[in-house]
């Protein structure tokens, strides 16, 4: 196992939600990845980003670790979500929240800022 | 890659769906938004649905002919 797939590992594993994006939350390089980010924004949800784009192994290896094709990918608390239309679809439906609620508490929101972290 | 082939990709892969819709969002055939009505879909979590179409479209999602895959699944009910 490569390094940089234990640190991708460790992301999902340890970050309450994990948004794996093309870009960071200030700087967004896709479309796809901010109506991901923007849905999450609107559930409150304590977002830690990575961005995918400084090394296209980080995409590689994230798509073999979660079996999910695309970018973004959304994980909470180690289990995939799934993309942006998923992510935007349970928002609109409040079932994001739902979630959110269900494996991270009634209280999450507030309980984390956004924050970005990187992987090589 | 053409909207044509990515709809017969589709087709193939769903030959009992009752809506298939393929858009090309940007006119360049690689942002693309399908839209699947199956009745594959019921009682999967939209998670599995939306895995279903990926698998169909692997080999040009992994070598980039398609950019932007945008996916919308709807069960038969």
């Amino acid at each position: 196992m490569s390094e940089l797939r234990e640190q991708i590992e460790n992301v999902i594993e340890s970050e309450d939600v994990a948004l794996f994006m093309k870009g960071t939350p200030q700087f967004v390089m896709c479309g796809n990845s901010s109506r991901a980010l923007e849905a999450l924004r609107r559930a409150g949800a304590p977002v830690t980003a990575v961005d995918v784009l400084p090394d296209p192994r980080i995409r590689q290896e994230l798509s073999a670790v979660s079996s999910w094709p695309t970018i973004p990918q959304v994980f909470v608390r180690g289990e995939l979500i799934g993309g942006a239309d998923i992510v935007e679809e349970l928002a609109q439906s409040g079932e994001l929240e739902r979630t959110l609620e269900g494996k991270l508490g009634p209280d999450y929101r507030g309980t984390g800022s956004e924050r970005v972290v990187t992987v090589s | 890659m053409s909207i044509d082939l990515l709809r017969s990709l589709l087709e193939q892969a769903f030959p009992d769906a009752s809506e298939l819709a393929v858009e090309d969002r940007t006119g360049g055939a690689d942002h693309f938004q399908v839209t699947v009505t199956s009745a594959r879909f019921d009682g999967l979590p939209l998670l599995d649905q939306h895995q279903l179409v990926n698998e169909v479209l692997a080999a040009p999602l992994a070598d980039g002919t398609i950019h932007e895959l945008r996916i919308r699944t709807k069960g038969s009910q």
